[in-house]
């Protein structure tokens, strides 16, 4: 999940009888199934958990360019580099999408990247650890895109008609970035060294407990959910969520011929899901708050690109006034 | 020489020169002005790497030791490289980085454009799909040149500067060597002068416009990529870019 801990601004919800007659038809037809569109009338509370959300998301797309970056130029062949290279320019392609999607309700890019730079705004806390061997390209696509594809398969059914139409597009394009990485790591597991199959084991050791904290605290840990759940911006509980992801991964894992760091994980024959162990709430926390790993240098090397960017832009602009000038001199 | 090395040494040149470009665009992975730009510079380098497979595997065939297109480009160490003295200079800031691409894109555009008609079918083949892709390259390097050059007063400084900084580099693109006559003899690559005459005009017409001054045609030259003396930069990229081949050479699945 690329958003995670969004703020609703709600402490409780409100009954029908206690909203006003805009708010009550607006939550009729959330309830009736009917899309949201940028020109409808909606809640305010509502405008800003979306922006709120889609600016997460995109964030998260252009933050998560960083952890590929550090081994794009290190590809092993050449089919894996222009794969990674592929996959990077997609992820850059979602951001400019969402952050279009996230515009239609009013708010600025710009000043939400700003946010971000500032550090008062949130992206996915996975990409705040590092990439440290070749199998992370992997493990990143198998574990990090398919936890956001459990995520962002249910938001395609979400209420606000551009997130959603825009989650229709990533998703396949996510689904193909999930195969490959799963392909990545089968084939050292199948064909490679003991070196190489060390190096997959390594990164799924790395990179397991921060994909299953990708969907966020539990349910009763998570006070905006249910402001969210009601309107239909989230369709699932981040619970659910988590557990969908591990019933469908660890098959795929055990397939590999890897394990999880987890000794408590193991089928349920009577719930009919996998049990697993408590997940280290602390560390989540600490990554949101800016202790993780890497996200001083993430943060800084985005606000980099940016400002030592600031003339390019600025030449951008002023060059295609002087061209309108030009045009209406002639 | 004869001519089947001149082909291959040739072959080497172009896939090296694209990959060269492209792993320096790899370079710059989360780092562009504008998330539009960042898109659009990954965009060329995989069509650059993209290209370089093709002439790599079709180089692979015809010198036939052994090594595929991955033997090639991670492999050979600095001095077996081919490709530009150009494509290897570091980003430095977006005037470089754009001014480096301008000055490669016109040199690729005109040099595929030839090859199309190339009397070798496989060159012919693939000069035709990348060419496709180089003439949007061109597009794009030449407007921004444009951009920074005519833009604030600031842009247009940097820009100049990067002209001057790159075009001893310039030289290489368009002076031919024995290789590039006989391919030209044997019609298989294209005409040397044509090509110099080519890249000049398209060159001076996009800086002009663009209010740069380019440098002066005697200046002097830095040469020898093509025949793998190359600038201190090519080891280190190859450092980056071989690591895993070097440091798993056991390793023959990826």
């Amino acid at each position: 999940m690329y958003a995670q801990l969004v703020e609703t601004g709600a402490k409780r919800l409100k009954t029908l009888e206690e909203m006003s007659p805009e708010e009550r038809e607006f939550q009729e037809k959330i309830d009736a199934e009917t899309k949201i569109e940028p020109k409808n009338w909606m809640p305010e509370g509502y405008r800003k958990t979306l922006v709120r959300q889609i600016s997460q998301h995109a964030h998260s797309e252009v933050v998560g360019m960083l952890p590929e970056g550090n081994w794009v130029t290190r590809a092993p062949t050449l089919k894996r580099k222009l794969q990674l290279m592929a996959k990077i320019q997609d992820e850059a392609g979602h951001g400019l999408y969402l952050y279009s999607a996230m515009e239609t309700l009013g708010a600025d890019r710009d000043e939400e990247i700003e946010k971000l730079h500032q550090g008062k705004a949130k992206y996915s806390s996975i990409f705040n650890y590092p990439t440290l061997n070749w199998a992370d390209m992997g493990a990143v696509g198998w574990l990090v895109d398919g936890a956001a594809i459990v995520n962002q398969v249910v938001l395609q059914r979400t209420s606000y008609g551009p997130y959603s139409r825009a989650m229709v597009r990533i998703c396949k394009e996510e689904s193909f970035h999930q195969r490959q990485g799963y392909q990545i790591l089968l084939d050292m597991m199948r064909e490679g060294t003991d070196e190489q199959k060390a190096m997959v084991q390594d990164a799924i050791n790395r990179l397991w407990w921060p994909a299953l904290m990708m969907f966020g605290p539990h349910d009763d840990e998570s006070p905006n959910s249910q402001q969210s759940m009601a309107w239909k911006i989230k369709r699932k509980s981040n619970d659910e969520l988590r557990q969908m992801f591990i019933d469908q991964t660890v098959p795929q894992l055990e397939f590999l011929g890897c394990t999880a760091p987890d000794p408590d994980l193991k089928w349920n024959e009577e719930t009919g899901h996998y049990d697993f162990g408590d997940i280290n709430w602390q560390e989540f926390y600490d990554v949101l708050k800016g202790n993780g790993p890497c996200n001083r240098e993430r943060i800084k090397t985005r606000k980099n690109a940016i400002d030592e960017g600031a003339w390019v832009r600025e030449a951008a602009v002023a060059y295609a006034k002087k061209q309108k000038q030009r045009a209406q001199a002639a | 020489m004869t001519q089947a090395e001149a082909l291959k040494e040739y072959l080497l040149r172009l896939a090296d020169s694209d990959m060269i470009l492209g792993q320096r665009l790899c370079e710059l992975c989360g780092k562009a002005p504008a998330l539009e730009e960042e898109m659009a510079l990954m965009n060329v380098a995989l069509d650059l790497v993209g290209q370089a497979r093709n002439w790599y595997e079709y180089a692979a065939e015809l010198i036939d030791d052994g090594r595929d297109a991955d033997k090639l480009a991670f492999r050979r160490d600095a001095h077996n490289y081919r490709n530009l003295l150009l494509t290897e200079q570091p980003n430095e800031d977006y005037a470089v980085t754009m001014g480096r691409q301008f000055f490669f894109d016109v040199w690729h555009y005109f040099t595929l454009k030839s090859l199309t008609e190339s009397s070798d079918e496989r060159i012919a083949g693939i000069a035709a799909k990348a060419l496709k892709e180089a003439t949007y390259h061109l597009r794009r390097s030449s407007e921004w040149v444009k951009r920074l050059g005519d833009g604030t007063e600031e842009s247009h400084k940097r820009m100049q500067d990067a002209v001057d900084i790159l075009w001893r580099f310039t030289g290489e693109l368009i002076t031919p060597d024995d290789t590039d006559r006989a391919l030209a003899e044997a019609g298989i690559g294209p005409d040397p002068d044509q090509l110099a005459k080519d890249w000049r005009g398209m060159v001076n017409e996009v800086l002009t416009q663009a209010t740069l001054t380019p440098g002066a045609e005697d200046a002097w030259m830095y040469m020898g990529g093509k025949h793998g003396e190359h600038t201190e930069h090519l080891g280190f990229i190859l450092a980056e870019m071989q690591f895993l081949q070097r440091a798993y050479p056991d390793a023959t699945t990826w």
